[in-house]
């Protein structure tokens, strides 16, 4: 290459691939040496196709599913030029011609719109592929739709406002997400496949079949094996004809696979694969040297990739070789994992035997919807592939038993039948467990017999195994706990003697089924009358999922002592209150009424760790009477007793601070406003600071906002405690509305799967694949769950109130607040206070001596 | 069988299901339960671990056979029937014996 000279690299489209292109040669330095020019024919930068679905519940529409929300690099070197079409490769001039109308090309680009041709010394084609329309008789008509852009939606979401039902043509991955979507915009949905199941390209007949059990349940009509005829209707779809049927709909989605976008490399007369793609090699060179092909449209050694991942390594390679590195691309793995409409999906290496001798073990469980199965090697002793439908749980130790050719145990069947944990993986000292961080089982032994570790989290931070990929965390804990089985310390997940399930489990139970009340739940899912493991946790899920006043009937004594009584018990027997005082601020009025019902009730008050004040030494009897003095002068419970949000911290921010660059103590309490009330598995404590200085200790609590010049850091997993964690980045510089979607995802996802008693940094590390997980489902929404979290926050939000003023208003809940049933104005005889430093203290109720013979 | 003061205590529905209250019974604070089949039980309100009149307020569930109550203070389970604390054999709380007439609680003495 010219040295001395800026080459001038151009890009032909800003899609997922040729964004992360532009990402990687800022970050690598290669703009050092080169400018780039980006053109994407799209009106807006890059986005998150991936997750393209939760465009439908997202706040801030196509913004929130923006990679590049600004719309610019933060490299002047790298430009990028949207809404513009590259219509024609000269390769012998080295030259590409784009189109663009007036209003794209601005001052970018001298000519004010219409037609501009730009040199080049590299081409690198990032075209993407397009959804393949099937020649279908009547597909041109208003009503029908592909999906694959924002505008496809937008198109989609309007045509549905006066539509009725919806059919999706083509049953695979896309057609199904496509289904979803119909479903969420509310149409009556049919998917059309012409294979015999769905998914075919993935799923083999039984697993197809168990999915369309799932689909069917949410709605959806399933047609299979069955070709579309015709499209019904004159300009506009009235309906369509199948071989045997016609359903009448007024809108269509066509998802019937995807062709490679390669015309202007077949006009430009560069190689093509076969089957469609710009052939290139290993380096993602074609068949002329200055030009690269990556992404979708590209087929490195004849074969193309739709996914995402594989297009990202690509751009990597190509950066990597414009550097002279030593990168390249020898195909990727296309197992693939996902929650199809609610459902675990999950497909991994040579999942239909096509291996020569290969033997197939499948459990079925129709009634649960689940379907698994494995397939191993002719001599039975190596897992080669797979399919998990309805319970995907052992994906993460499946797959890395397929790449890493650990041999199987004598019963492999033992690893797809139900409540698998006790799984011997026979497996030898030394195989490699975690393959990020060359960690062997001898390596995890020791930690756990040696150095004392007892959990994933506690061998994660000794040994780094499982802290980067995650998906060798299953076999990690399988592994921990085999070591303890095999000792004699028993183990188990289950919540306490009346639940085998892990809360995570019972919540999703008491979601899918709806269940209201702890009889239906332990009737059916477990043994016994509970006890106060499993009740508050119940309790705890049920305020979760409803937003029903925590003494109600139904949950009332389910709660432990501190939700039951609306405060925190102390070591007499008597409580403390504690209003809330969102983020620390309060004006003189109010605290005059905290001051004013100590004294008259003769209450120790003192400053908590929580910016707050802490009423002690109340008698039971009094809570109410006290509360209404409180409420009426417009405070509300602080929530200090319930595992739900305390306090959220804020520093004095930019108001008053010289240094501050946001408002924190805003933004505090319009946090602390927006999850009061929110119960979780453990309570939860934010903080808002309004530098980097930190004055709000932010970065110890759950979740903390650290202001920045351009808006918000969000941190997470941070805690005081015995065990005291700093929280770490989650998303950078975000604005304020970001900022509360990804909080309202982050909290809700952690409440919905999070153990009991599990603080976020614990339930962070024990997550397979750690905080980047926690980044992949709330940033990248990559579970496409994003909406339906929010919604569900919303619900919380829209449903709180005030647990103190409901009680008051409720005679039914008062009753619970007498000294003695039968003498109600008789206070509790062993309660007796002296007094310290000017207020009271509890005087020791004279011990009955422990272990004296009864 | 020397004789018996029973006390009434309250109406058998003012005891919730699988909930307790705490009675006044010659002085002496007890805790009174209803376990979810309907069956009442009385036992001393004071918890031995901490010496507060609390047991009343604990969760009521089972353990094994047993139906039990847990301390809101330290969390130790009670057997009802015997008042034996199931999480160290030599504590006990004393127990009262009780009737139900006419659908009133009445609790007599200790057992
Ligand atoms: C009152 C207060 C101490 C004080 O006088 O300042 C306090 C008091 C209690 N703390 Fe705390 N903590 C208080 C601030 C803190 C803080 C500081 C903070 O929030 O900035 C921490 C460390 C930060 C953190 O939580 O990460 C803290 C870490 C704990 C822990 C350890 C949590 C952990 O994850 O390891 C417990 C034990 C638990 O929750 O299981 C605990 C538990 C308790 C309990 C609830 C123990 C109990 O069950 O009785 C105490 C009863 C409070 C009451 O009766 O009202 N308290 N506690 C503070 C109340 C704050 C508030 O306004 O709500
Ligand atoms: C609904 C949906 C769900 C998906 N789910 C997953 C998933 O779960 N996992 C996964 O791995 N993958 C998934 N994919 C596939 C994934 O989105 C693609 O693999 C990825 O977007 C490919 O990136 P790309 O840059 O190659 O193509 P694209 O993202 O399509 O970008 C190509 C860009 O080039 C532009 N362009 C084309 N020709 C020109 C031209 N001549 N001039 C200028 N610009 C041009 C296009 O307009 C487009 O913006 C999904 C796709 C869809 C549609
Ligand atoms: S964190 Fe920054 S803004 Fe807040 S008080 Fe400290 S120095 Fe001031
Ligand atoms: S294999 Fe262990 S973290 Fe990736």
């Amino acid at each position: 290459m010219v040295t001395g000279k800026r080459q001038r690299i151009v890009v032909v489209g800003h899609g997922m691939v040729g964004h992360r292109f532009a990402q990687a040669a800022v970050e690598r330095g290669l703009t050092e040496t080169h400018d780039v020019l980006v053109v994407g024919e799209e009106p807006r930068a890059a986005y998150d196709r991936v997750a393209l679905t939760s465009w439908f519940g997202h706040p801030d529409g196509a913004e929130g599913l923006s990679l590049l929300p600004g719309g610019e690099y933060d490299d002047p070197r790298v430009r990028l030029v949207l809404d513009s079409v590259v219509t024609e490769v000269d390769r012998d001039a080295r030259t590409v011609t784009v189109v663009s109308p007036p209003s794209a090309a601005g001052d970018l680009l001298a000519d004010p719109g219409a037609v501009t041709v730009h040199e080049y010394d590299v081409l690198v084609l990032a075209t993407g592929a397009a959804p393949f329309v099937p020649p279908v008789e009547g597909r041109g008509k208003a009503g029908c739709f592909v999906y694959r852009t924002i505008e496809d939606l937008e198109a989609i979401r309007t045509a549905s406002e006066t539509a009725t039902s919806g059919v999706v043509i083509g049953g695979g991955l896309l057609g199904l997400e496509a289904a979803n979507a119909l479903v969420q915009l509310g149409l009556d949905t049919h998917v059309v496949e012409m294979a015999p199941r769905l998914m075919p390209v993935q799923l083999d007949a039984a697993a197809g079949s168990t999915l369309v059990r799932h689909v069917e349940r949410l709605g959806v009509k399933v047609h299979t094996g069955v070709v579309t005829e015709e499209i019904l209707g004159d300009e506009q779809v009235t309906g369509v004809r199948l071989a045997d049927r016609e359903i009448e709909t007024q809108v269509v989605v066509f998802s019937a696979g995807i062709r490679p976008r390669d015309a202007l490399a077949r006009e430009c007369d560069l190689e093509v694969a076969p089957r469609g793609g710009v052939l290139v090699d290993e380096q993602c060179r074609t068949s002329d040297p200055h030009v690269f092909a990556i992404g979708e449209c590209a087929a490195p050694g004849g074969t193309m990739y739709g996914l995402v991942a594989p297009g990202y390594a690509m751009a990597e390679v190509v950066v990597d070789a414009l550097l002279d590195g030593p990168g390249t691309f020898t195909g990727a793995d296309m197992s693939t994992k996902l929650k199809l409409l609610g459902v675990d999906v999950a497909s991994f290496g040579d999942a239909f035997a096509a291996t020569d001798g290969a033997l197939e073990l499948t459990y079925s469980d129709a009634v649960a919807g689940i379907y698994k199965k494995l397939v191993v090697s002719e001599d039975g002793t190596r897992l080669l592939g797979g399919i998990l439908v309805g319970d995907a749980s052992a994906y993460g130790v499946l797959r890395p038993m397929v790449s890493s050719g650990i041999a199987l145990p004598d019963n492999p069947e033992q690893l797809i039948l139900p409540a698998s944990s006790g799984v011997q993986l026979g497996m030898p000292d030394e195989a490699q467990v975690c393959s990020c961080n060359d960690v062997t089982k001898a390596d995890i032994l020791h930690a756990v017999a040696e150095q004392g570790c007892e959990d994933v989290a506690a061998v994660k931070q000794c040994t780094r195994a499982g802290s980067t990929c995650g998906s060798c965390v299953a076999t990690v804990k399988n592994i921990i706990e085999d070591h303890f089985a095999s000792v004699g310390k028993v183990v188990d997940k289950g919540l306490c003697e009346h639940f085998r399930l892990t809360r995570q489990e019972l919540f999703d139970v008491v979601a899918v089924h709806g269940y209201r009340r702890f009889d239906d739940i332990v009737e059916a899912h477990g043994t016994g009358r509970g006890c106060d493991i499993c009740k508050p946790a119940i309790a705890s899920i049920l305020a979760s999922q409803t937003s029903t006043h925590i003494l109600e009937p139904a949950t009332a004594e389910l709660q432990d002592t501190n939700d039951k009584y609306l405060g925190n018990i102390q070591r007499n027997g008597t409580y403390s209150v504690v209003p809330r005082i969102p983020g620390g601020e309060i004006t003189p009025e109010k605290l005059i009424v905290i001051g004013e019902v100590a004294r008259d009730f003769g209450l120790y008050t003192k400053i908590t760790g929580g910016q707050r004040i802490d009423l002690f030494g109340a008698r039971m009897e009094q809570l109410p009477v006290i509360w209404k003095r409180l409420v009426d002068a417009g405070f509300e419970s602080g929530h200090a007793y319930g595992k739900s949000l305390r306090t959220v911290k804020s520093c004095v921010g930019s108001t008053w601070c010289r240094y501050g660059v946001q408002d924190s103590v805003g933004l505090a309490i319009a946090l602390e406003l927006r999850y009061r009330g929110l119960r979780s598995p453990h309570k939860l404590k934010g903080g808002v600071s309004g530098c980097a200085r930190e004055c709000a200790e932010a970065r110890g609590k759950d979740f903390g906002v650290i202001a920045t010049e351009k808006g918000w850091n969000l941190y997470v997993g941070g805690n005081g405690g015995a065990t005291p964690a700093h929280a770490r980045l989650l998303a950078g510089d975000l604005d304020t509305a970001t900022l509360v979607a990804y909080l309202d995802r982050f909290l809700m996802y952690y409440v919905r799967t999070a153990d009991r008693l599990q603080r976020t940094s614990t339930w962070i590390d024990q997550l397979e694949g750690g905080l980047d997980r926690v980044r992949e489902v709330v940033v990248e929404d990559s579970l496409g769950l994003g909406a339906e979290l929010e919604a569900e926050m919303a619900r919380h939000v829209g449903g709180y109130e005030d647990e103190w003023r409901a009680t008051l208003e409720d005679p039914s809940k008062l009753e619970r607040f007498v000294s003695f049933v039968n003498a109600p104005g008789t206070p509790d005889p062993t309660i007796a206070f002296t007094t310290e430093r000017d207020q009271i203290q509890p005087i020791a109720p004279a011990l009955i001596p422990v272990g004296a013979p009864a | 069988m020397t004789s018996l003061t029973w006390t009434a205590v309250c109406p058998l529905d003012a005891i919730p299901l699988e909930g307790g209250v705490a009675a006044l019974v010659d002085g002496s604070a007890v805790a009174v339960f209803r376990t979810h089949d309907g069956a009442v039980f009385a036992i001393g309100n004071v918890d031995p671990f901490s010496g507060a009149s609390v047991l009343s307020r604990g969760i009521v569930g089972n353990r094994g056979d047993a139906p039990v109550v847990s301390s809101p203070m330290y969390k130790q389970a009670f057997d009802l029937r015997t008042g034996q604390c199931l999480d160290d054999d030599s504590v006990r709380v004393p127990t009262y014996e009780v009737s139900v007439v006419d659908g009133v609680v009445h609790v007599g003495g200790a057992g």
